[in-house]
């Protein structure tokens, strides 16, 4: 379970707080309006910023103080997931090595495992920069995968993609977040991919980070901030 | 963690050697009571010689600048690369250049005598504000073309459709821009022309040209006097000091910049074609010509190249692979805003002081004179440092930005991350960075000529034994070797960062 205890941040002028509990078995789709600190959200739990104020817990263990490379997170960011200049293989190698130094042949056997379960069998000697952007998304997957980790945070890392594409993306991380067991937390900027995925949504508006709320039951009568964020064009309606 | 221990050791080594010899320059500086008439006319010289250079550079690159702007003409983007060569070409090579063409027997005094003028003389305050001259103005011009390409094409279309006369277009576009840069360019030029060695030493020289760096290479050979040499160096330690932060004041931000050659379509060269093409053409007759004369002179000289001059060559090449591997190792450890200003205290100490300074360190312990080439290899390093990371610093901290998160998810260790990410990455700019110290240190006429004995020649201090001694042919084939490695070493390093480079999108 991620906890987070009177949790402040500042954001410029402004403040954002969070105070609620998330389930492990939890599908988390973070929503709300650009600009309301959904990635600063994001960013707290994986250690890149600092609250001002409050604690986050996993498992009870507090990680408040932790450095970001020793949470038990891994994150997919919006762009720049890749070193562009190492082959599909080194840039996976690097999850089961990271001092850079070629994994055993069990690692092998894991990594080429990995490529398969995203559909990428052979493509490991390719440069990222080979790859369509859904491709190297998916090495990007394969490597959370790799990392095993129980924690899996994605800041929109989809939203250059199509419509088409961006679903069959969010089937694959439901699914490598099942195959883990890991708790999964994705920004997204579009109610229905919420729909597709979240089993939980966590409205970030107004400087509060709402509590995560059962996906179902919060378009069926969403609450005012919810509304105002829907927009009036929006059909709530499924 | 690790990283921050390399930095700090980097930094701590560059304190060292640049504040231990200072501190032994103070030590031993006698005060200014030691110091002769001579050496005030050396402070004076020096500070007139260099006032001139700058002048002259900076007058001189006005008018090119404007028409390397404002025309299109084949070979532009060759041109502009190639104003970037002074750089990296050896002080000694250049001079022989010059004296081909303006020396006693050179052409221009041919051409006169031919007329019946009388006789240029390349010796003395003329000879040195004429190199200084030759090295500088392509800078300036650097400097002004780069800006002159940073107008928007806007405002050339906003004055065209307002029908702008030549004149009001010069006042509201061009004159703003040259008050802008050249009091930064002139204090760079100034700056860089007070720590004159190599090319006083050959032009110069004699009591009515000499400057400060010059006075302290012959307090330290020829008077045998480290107190006076100390005082010298304070002197120049102190006069580098002013006018390095008078400088700092004055430069406009992106200072040596890299030559871009923007296409900015211009509607008011037409009327000045003839004009902007003279001013070209005798801008390049004036660099290319001493060159020119310098290989083929050199040609003929190749075949009496002997022992003394190729081993003099060997030397120099391993003192510049020396210096360059530990200034690139030093760049790398100091590539953050912190570190680059740190070096930049580095431009301020001429080498002159900082070997004189080395030399009285190292005294009391070993022959100063079997260390020539060692201490050649740090102060080259030294010197090169503030250029190197200025390739280097905005590369490596973003490199280090972009990546910072990968790295911490990633949870790489600082050798992984260097040797898997960081110097992969910085193949091209390393590459630059490299070529720029070995020629550099392949060509530098200055501390070595301290330190040097008969044994522990480098080929410029080689050059110009064969100058001294009037063996005009086998100098000329030594500095042709010499201008062939400078060259070849910066051709290859900065080939060895591009070859290869791979793929950086995504």
């Amino acid at each position: 379970m991620l906890s987070l205890e009177q949790v402040e941040i500042a954001m410029g002028k402004e403040r954002l707080c969070a105070a609620f509990d998330v389930p492990r078995a939890a599908r988390v789709a973070i929503l709300g309006p650009s600009g309301a600190g959904k990635s600063t959200l994001l960013d707290v739990v994986a250690g890149f910023r600092h609250p001002d104020r409050g604690r986050i817990l996993w498992s009870g263990t507090d990680m408040t103080a932790m450095p970001p490379e020793k949470r038990p997170v891994s994150i997919l960011f919006q762009d720049g997931n890749l070193f562009p200049h190492l082959s599909v293989r080194r840039n996976l190698a690097l999850a089961l090595r990271p001092d850079g130094r070629k994994p055993d042949s069990a690692g092998q056997t894991r990594l080429g495992d990995a490529l398969g379960r995203v559909a990428l069998d052979g493509m490991e000697d390719r440069l990222p920069g080979t790859l369509s952007g859904g491709q190297q998304s998916r090495v990007a997957l394969a490597r959370v995968l790799l990392q095993d980790r129980p924690l899996l945070l994605l800041d929109e890392p989809f939203s250059a993609l199509g419509p088409g594409l961006r679903h069959e993306m969010i089937d694959l991380v439901t699914d490598v977040a099942t195959e883990i067991d890991a708790l999964l937390m994705m920004v997204t900027h579009d109610p229905s991919d919420a729909r597709r995925f979240a089993s939980h949504i966590i409205l970030v508006a107004d400087g509060l980070a709402h509590p995560p709320q059962d996906t179902a039951a919060l378009f069926a009568d969403p609450p005012p901030a919810f509304r105002d964020y829907l927009g009036r064009s929006a059909d709530p309606a499924p | 963690m690790a990283q921050r221990l390399v930095t700090l050791s980097a930094a701590i080594a560059l304190l060292a050697l640049t504040l231990g010899p200072i501190g032994a320059v103070l030590i031993w500086a006698e005060g200014v009571s030691s110091l002769r008439p001579g050496d005030l006319a050396a402070l004076r010289f020096t500070v007139w010689q260099a006032f001139l250079s700058a002048l002259v550079s900076c007058l001189l690159a006005v008018p090119l600048a404007r028409a390397l702007a404002r025309q299109r003409f084949r070979g532009r983007g060759l041109l502009l690369a190639l104003l970037g060569a002074p750089f990296i070409l050896p002080v000694i090579v250049a001079v022989m250049g010059l004296i081909a063409v303006f020396g006693q027997s050179g052409l221009i005094n041919q051409a006169f005598a031919a007329l019946g003028l009388p006789r240029f003389d390349i010796y003395g305050l003329h000879g040195v504000v004429l190199a200084h001259v030759f090295f500088n103005l392509p800078l300036a011009t650097r400097m002004m073309v780069q800006a002159w390409l940073a107008i928007p094409d806007e405002r050339f279309r906003l004055a065209a459709s307002l029908g702008l006369s030549r004149r009001a277009l010069f006042l509201t576009l061009e004159w703003p821009l040259i008050l802008r840069i050249l009091p930064g360019a002139f204090a760079v030029i100034f700056v860089i022309c007070l720590t004159s060695f190599a090319v006083a030493l050959t032009l110069g020289g004699g009591p009515r040209a000499t400057t400060v760096e010059l006075a302290i290479y012959q307090a330290m050979r020829f008077d045998f006097d480290p107190g006076r040499a100390a005082a010298l160096a304070l002197l120049q330690l102190v006069l580098g000091l002013v006018a390095g932060v008078v400088a700092l004041a004055l430069s406009p931000r992106q200072g040596f910049g890299v030559g871009r050659d923007r296409s900015v379509p211009r509607w008011d060269g037409a009327g000045r074609r003839v004009l902007d093409a003279v001013v070209i053409a005798a801008a390049v007759l004036f660099l290319l010509l001493p060159l020119g004369l310098v290989v083929a002179r050199g040609v003929p000289g190749l075949s009496l190249l002997e022992g003394d001059t190729i081993r003099a060559a060997g030397h120099s090449v391993i003192v510049a692979l020396a210096s360059t591997l530990l200034c690139l190792v030093w760049a790398l450890a100091l590539s953050t805003r912190r570190g680059e200003l740190l070096a930049l205290m580095a431009i301020a100490i001429s080498p002159l002081v900082l070997g004189a300074g080395l030399f009285l360190v190292l005294r009391p312990f070993v022959n100063p004179f079997s260390m020539a080439l060692p201490v050649t290899a740090l102060v080259n390093a030294l010197m090169a440092l503030p250029f190197a990371l200025r390739v280097l610093r905005p590369e490596a901290e973003s490199i280090r930005t972009d990546f910072l998160r990968l790295r911490q998810t990633l949870r790489l260790t600082g050798w992984a991350w260097t040797r898997l990410v960081l110097l992969p990455r910085l193949r091209r700019p390393l590459g630059f960075a490299g070529g720029l110290t070995a020629a550099l240190a392949m060509g530098d006429l200055g501390v070595i000529a301290l330190f040097a004995d008969p044994d522990r020649a480098t080929l410029p201090l080689q050059v110009y034994r064969l100058m001294g001694s009037y063996q005009m042919e086998a100098a000329a084939g030594a500095a042709l070797l010499l201008l062939v490695l400078s060259f070849g070493l910066f051709w290859l390093f900065d080939r060895g960062g591009r070859v290869h480079a791979q793929s950086r999108t995504g």
